[in-house]
């Protein structure tokens, strides 16, 4: 290379920062560098998921480590004048602690990511996804090419075996075991196939990886289908991905074009073609016998196992199916080893885990973290705590609909497979939802509920029928209508289902009912004895209330109310016409002097039957508790 | 793109090393070319086109070269602070395009310091 730069900036081109408009920040970098004739020496590279999402549109600056967050055009030019003329980085523009106000400028003394061990995502921020030069200077491809010119099939295995890796979609299981038994397999035609499938909500942990660094997905294929000798592979991934469709294609091209992809690959003998295939957005397709039905042409449904995929998978051939982040972790493995591999995580967890943090923390984003880790130091550190003045950590779910909810009580656990099954959750793919006091516990299993119910392919009836009847009782629970007996019935008919599905998605989906009646068993009572939900969310279960002693009359609430129930003059205490008020939680949430209570539905005291409430307040402990 | 062999690969990611040396870190030498109101005004900018051009012709791929302010000595700039890797960083002041030259062939490249261009070794004392 002649041209020399001296500086790169990362400009964060993941689907979040895209949609908060870092595309026009390009632009504008642009612009101003031309302007300044600097377009030569500082380099601009369009990355994947760089993962701190919440502070999009982001862009980091090496070698300086400079980390900007939440810029918008008009700050170009002054911080391409100040930064990268006059080498002054402007402290307004970049990452803030949540408490401290304070600017930190150097990426790893940031906590969000200071506590990350990238292994899956060790490319992430520092490539340019479509360009397979920046993949193959960051050591791409040598782990195939070890793989395929200095391993037997026998040797990759034993690797991969050895590292212990589990599989990351979220049943865990060992990968080097799944390549054993395909591998052992005598069959002229196998299949590699790639799990891109990821479908519960909150979840965008392979979405980035495929955005950020889609040859590492390749190449931890071309070693999978050297392992267990498969000549095809097919890529299944969500038509509502197309960035990373996008990335993919143009990756599987270049890789063609190169001969790291076809026939002879690095003159080995071996041959390997990819295609990526499309999902259409079922959530049972992540199923890996759904999915091989998908890929046929067929519907998209389950079928009972054994006989195992690695036995008769895609087109009934022997077939080894892995999760994007599993895959990306391989090439790694192979470079360094199974004891690198080992170095971080536990004995049967080993390794790191990719997590989408997401929720009522201040930094939402994608965070990559050693196996064991303390789940407070993802939410406390990583994620920067609760967001919002007043509000307080209450459950986190994990493993999005077929997971279940950590109370806070458990926050102290070691983030390992077994730990979190512990607790009635799962690993799952890595979907972290935070929840904070303002989130009704019923509520929230009602929304997963829904989306299993609505998801369930039909073939099992416990499944098909039972999720819609849980789901009709929990929407009679949050209406009002609950009575005596449903949690029990709740519990029974969860363990009917699980015992009962032929898949894992009715096998999990009671799990966040089964979490929340085991930790908040208490907030469900409530709702269905005292008609009353304390987060205030279920509307017709609790009415708003200001409690004179604490409203100091600053009129807030009444101008924010949109049924103009409230009434008070300046300074005077205010009060909430109940007949009026349609519980829409905007008065509670824009008073800042907590003085607005929730209490149950039709509660029709006086303000000086408050006064203990009132109290209670004062020192700390709310009615809504 | 040609069809890679396992050469070809060590190749590129040897192409590659100064753009990675940029993001990664790990990088030899770093110069701090001071562009401050002061430093722009007597002709930073100058000094840094040159230095850009010299590592381009040695084609050298783990010096990594970064502008910061004013360093407080107005009346002397254009300035520019080198550190190798491990030592004391050198301060130069009153550059120009021919000086900055020899720093870079003396300094950067052979690891002697340009006394006679020096100001001083070290940093101030911060706390």
């Amino acid at each position: 290379m002649s041209e020399q730069q001296r500086v790169s900036l990362m400009v964060c081109a993941g689907t979040g920062c895209v949609s908060a408009g870092s595309l026009k920040i390009k632009e504008a970098i642009e612009d101003e560098l031309k302007k300044r004739s600097l377009e030569k020496e500082i380099g601009i590279v369009l990355t994947g998921c760089n993962g701190l999402c919440a502070g999009g549109p982001v862009i980091a600056v090496y070698p300086d480590e400079i980390f900007y967050q939440k810029l918008r055009p008009e700050d170009i030019p002054h911080l391409v004048e100040e930064h990268f003329v006059k080498g002054r980085p402007v402290q307004k523009l970049m990452y803030k602690m949540p408490a401290k106000r304070k600017a930190i400028p150097v990426m790893s003394e940031i906590p969000f990511f200071k506590h990350q061990v990238l292994r899956a995502l060790r490319n992430k921020g520092l490539i340019d996804p479509e360009k397979i030069e920046e993949y193959i200077a960051r050591d791409g491809y040598m782990a195939a090419a070890k793989a395929l010119t200095e391993m037997t099939p026998g040797e990759i295995i034993k690797v991969v075996k050895d590292s212990g890796i589990r599989g990351r979609g979220g049943a865990g299981f060992p990968t080097g075991l799944k390549w054993e038994f395909c591998a052992k397999v005598q069959s002229g035609t196998k299949f590699m196939l790639c799990n891109g499938d990821e479908g519960d909500p909150g979840a965008f942990m392979d979405r980035s990886i495929m955005e950020a660094d889609p040859h590492a997905v390749i190449e931890g294929m071309i070693i999978g289908a050297r392992a267990i000798g498969a000549n095809m592979g097919y890529i299944y991934v969500r038509a509502e991905y197309p960035l990373a469709v996008k990335r993919l294609q143009m990756a599987i091209d270049a890789a063609t074009e190169a001969g790291l992809l076809g026939k002879n690959i690095l003159d080995s003998g071996f041959d390997f073609n990819l295609e990526i295939y499309l999902g259409a957005g079922a959530f049972v397709c992540g199923e890996e016998t759904a999915l091989m039905r998908s890929i046929e042409g067929k519907r998209g449904m389950p079928r009972p196992r054994p006989p195992f995929p690695a036995h008769k998978g895609l087109w009934e051939k022997p077939s080894v199916l892995n999760n994007v982040e599993t895959l990306a972790n391989i090439s790694p493995i192979i470079l360094h080893g199974a004891e690198w591999y080992r170095n971080l995580g536990t004995e049967k967890s080993p390794g790191t885990k990719v997590f989408a943090l997401t929720g009522a923390v201040n930094n939402v984003g994608l965070v990559e973290v050693p196996m064991g880790i303390p789940l407070r130091t993802i939410i406390n550190d990583i994620g920067g705590g609760i967001k919002g003045r007043g509000r307080k950590f209450k459950a986190v779910q994990m493993g999005g609909p077929s997971g279940g909810c950590i109370p806070e009580s458990l926050i102290d656990i070691p983030v390992t497979y077994e730990d979190v099954v512990k607790t009635g959750a799962i690993m799952g793919s890595g979907g972290m939802v935070v929840m904070d006091n303002n989130n009704c516990m019923v509520g929230m299993a009602k929304f997963f509920l829904e989306f299993t119910a609505e998801e369930s392919c039909g073939k099992c009836p416990p499944c098909r029928v039972g999720t819609k009847i849980m789901l009709d009782i929990l929407t009679d629970i949050s209406e009002g209508r609950g009575k005596e007996g449903d949690i029990e019935t709740l519990e029974d008919l969860s363990h009917d289902i699980i015992a009962t599905s032929l898949c894992g998605l009715g096998q999990t989906a009671p799990n966040p009912v089964l979490t929340t009646i085991r930790y908040f068993r208490d907030e469900y009572e409530s709702h269905i004895k005292d008609r009353w939900c304390k987060a205030g969310i279920c509307r017709e279960l609790c009415s708003f209330h200001i409690i004179e002693e604490l409203c100091k009359g600053c009129g807030a609430c009444l101008r924010g109310c949109p049924s103009k129930a409230i009434v008070g003059e300046k300074k005077k205490p205010h009060r909430i016409i109940q007949d009026l008020c349609v519980r829409c939680r905007s008065c509670y949430d824009t008073c800042k002097f907590n003085s607005i209570k929730v209490l149950p539905a039709g509660f029709e005291g006086e303000p000086s039957e408050l006064v203990e409430t009132a109290a209670a307040a004062k020192s700390g402990k709310g009615a809504a508790e | 793109m040609p069809r890679l062999t396992i050469d070809d690969l060590k190749k590129i990611k040897e192409q590659h090393k100064a753009t990675f040396a940029v993001r990664e870190g790990g990088y030899r030498a770093k110069v701090t070319v001071h562009m401050g109101t002061c430093g722009i005004a007597a002709g930073a900018r100058t000094i840094m086109t040159a230095l850009m051009d010299e590592m381009a012709k040695a084609d050298v791929k783990d010096v990594i070269v970064t502008t910061s302010g004013c360093a407080g000595l107005c009346s002397r700039e254009p300035m520019a602070t080198v550190e190798i890797a491990g030592g004391p960083p050198v301060k130069y002041v009153e550059l120009n395009e021919k000086k900055i030259k020899e720093i870079f062939d003396e300094h950067i490249l052979k690891g002697n310091v340009v006394e006679k261009y020096a100001m001083v070794v070290g940093s101030e004392t911060t706390y």
